[in-house]
């Protein structure tokens, strides 16, 4: 496995070079088994894995730049055996590795949704790595989005007035009762494939790269995330708090910053 | 001689026949005074429409001619710049576009041969720069041969919200006014001070579903100030153009935008998820437009996370 964030980049630069490889029906193949090289190397990944995970996706990308996707684990969780991380790839868009997802095992039952960016007709995978370091793979095929919907932001300059904005939104939780919580920051993670008329330069990426959620200080989730994550950065997830404490969200982006919140359980 | 006449009838009706899906089936119609629109088709953009689903047009002063919104594809606009013709000889000095959408901006290049101004809200090259790579991917593939001479050409003379840009045309004034983020965040309306005619753009839909690419709170909010407005004629973005003494148009898009936007509402405090969202939100809305299914789930998803941040 890469080093943190650099594997988002990795297929960037080929991507970008060669633009059409994604068009022609043939490449599909081709362009999995290139991608599965990259990230996973030669690593055997067990495909159509529904006994081990499922991922929701719809069947057409409504809004392309909002493109709501979850996971669940169908096994239980135990400290023996669980899904270690979760990889989301979206084989054409721009970066094509989306997400991983490193899970606790005092999670319980995975079941996480975000929202992502579709570019165009793709096909979509989550891979769970369990703790053995296997690997996992269910995919869903995504149709794209119709007519005027693009993956670019719809207001830029809202996106950037509310910058670093947090909310965790969730029930009164119930000690030792599964509670649903969401975290969602606003941040307009930028791609960086944006040309600015003005300066006729590349705008420069601004994304979140990581969004930490610990429970008592014990990470429950890490999202290391790229640009196929939606403006405004949103994670569902459940879990199982065992005693009152401080739930923690902290999102780090390109550019260094942070931003953090807390709710009391 | 009725042999002749007969013969002459056959070939006029068969070159008729083979021109039927061509230029001479694109007709404008006259609203008021020099102002012309086609009207597009209630479809998604395709090959055999030409991307020829919105409204477009132009309007004719005494000295210029201004163009609105040139077209879903560089063939429309070529159709839209004949059209034109066939009314009036006077140079096309001005190119507005309301915002946008392909549907709307594709046509661009068909007139650059009268080196217009091309004019649009001062968000619009930003907008134009951040999508046009996916519109050229996405619509060279959905529209094939009549994409072909299609370029993405940006405003220069841009408009500022708070501060209309009045045009003359020749003893005919054009005010053009841009709004906040709304349908779109760089949408501008087009209005004829001669005739009191209001050319909405897309911050009006009529009988098809409207597409939020924008604000459903800073959309609401145009259309309520919109409606207030007095003008004799009003010419939707999509849909019949109507006169100012109906409100129906207006009323049909705010019941709906409100409608999406109080039932997300609901589902957000309820810490409901967008997937719920999408299944129940403003299903009654369904029979009442054109497009419903391809449209509808996509405005709930984007009002949802915008509406999240309320």
């Amino acid at each position: 496995m890469m080093g943190r964030n650099t594997i988002f980049w990795a297929v960037f630069a080929v991507f970008m070079s060669h633009g059409l490889i994604a068009n022609a029906a043939t490449a599909e193949e081709d362009l999995w088994s290139a991608l599965k090289q990259t990230y996973f190397g030669d690593r055997k990944i067990h495909e159509n894995a529904d006994d081990v995970l499922i991922l929701e996706a719809p069947t057409r990308a409504e809004d392309a730049a909002i493109v709501p996707i979850s996971v669940k684990s169908v096994q239980p969780q135990t400290a023996e055996k669980y899904i270690k991380n979760i990889h989301i790839i979206i084989d054409k868009n721009p970066m094509p590795y989306s997400a991983n997802f490193h899970l606790s095992p005092t999670l319980g039952d995975i079941d996480i949704a975000t929202r992502v960016r579709v570019d165009q007709y793709t096909d979509m995978r989550a891979i769970a790595e369990m703790n053995d370091g296997s690997l996992h793979m269910v995919s869903k095929f995504v149709k794209a989005s119709g007519g005027c919907s693009a993956p670019a932001g719809k207001d830029m300059e809202a996106a950037m007035a509310r910058l670093g904005k947090m909310q965790i939104r969730m029930r009164e939780a119930s000690i030792g009762e599964t509670t649903k919580a969401q975290v969602v920051v606003s941040h307009p993670n930028n791609s960086g494939l944006q040309f600015d008329q003005k300066t006729r330069g590349y705008i420069p990426p601004h994304y979140v790269k990581e969004i930490v959620i610990d429970f008592e200080d014990e990470n429950l989730i890490t999202l290391e995330a790229g640009i196929s994550i939606s403006e405004d950065p949103s994670i569902r997830f459940n879990f199982t708090p065992q005693k009152h404490g401080v739930l923690k969200a902290m999102v780090n982006d390109s550019k260094e910053m942070t931003y953090s919140m807390d709710k009391q359980i | 001689m009725r042999i002749l006449i007969s013969f002459l009838s056959i070939v006029v009706s068969s070159l008729a026949f083979a021109s039927s899906s061509q230029p001479d089936s694109y007709s404008v119609q006259q609203v008021a005074e020099g102002i012309f629109y086609h009207q597009g088709s209630h479809e998604e953009a395709d090959a055999e429409n030409l991307g020829a689903i919105a409204n477009v047009g132009f309007i004719i002063g005494e000295q210029c001619i201004a163009v609105i919104d040139s077209g879903g594809s560089f063939q429309e606009g070529k159709l839209l710049r004949k059209a034109i013709r066939q009314h009036s000889d006077l140079p096309i000095c001005y190119v507005i576009n309301t915002h946008v959408h392909p549907d709307h901006v594709l046509g661009n290049a068909a007139f650059k041969m009268d080196e217009p101004e091309f004019i649009g809200h001062e968000k619009l090259p930003a907008a134009m720069a951040s999508r046009k790579q996916h519109f050229a991917r996405q619509f060279s593939e959905i529209l094939g041969d009549a994409y072909e001479g299609t370029e993405f050409i940006e405003a220069e003379t841009l408009v500022a919200v708070d501060s209309p840009l009045q045009l003359d045309l020749g003893n005919r004034l054009l005010t053009l006014t841009a709004f906040t983020t709304a349908h779109t965040d760089h949408d501008l309306t087009v209005y004829d001070e001669k005739t009191s005619t209001l050319w909405t753009g897309d911050l009006l839909f009529v009988e098809r579903v409207p597409a939020l690419d924008g604000s459903i709170n800073g959309w609401i909010d145009a259309l309520e100030t919109l409606v207030d407005r007095d003008a004799a004629m009003i010419i939707p973005g999509h849909g019949s153009a109507f006169s100012g003494e109906q409100s129906k148009g207006w009323q049909d898009l705010l019941r709906y935008l409100i409608t999406v936007r109080e039932e997300i509402r609901v589902i957000i405090n309820d810490l409901g998820t967008i997937e719920q969202a999408i299944e129940s939100v403003g299903r009654q809305e369904a029979e009442n437009w054109k497009l419903f299914e391809e449209y509808h789930r996509r405005n709930v998803t984007a009002a949802f996370v915008e509406l999240e941040w309320e």
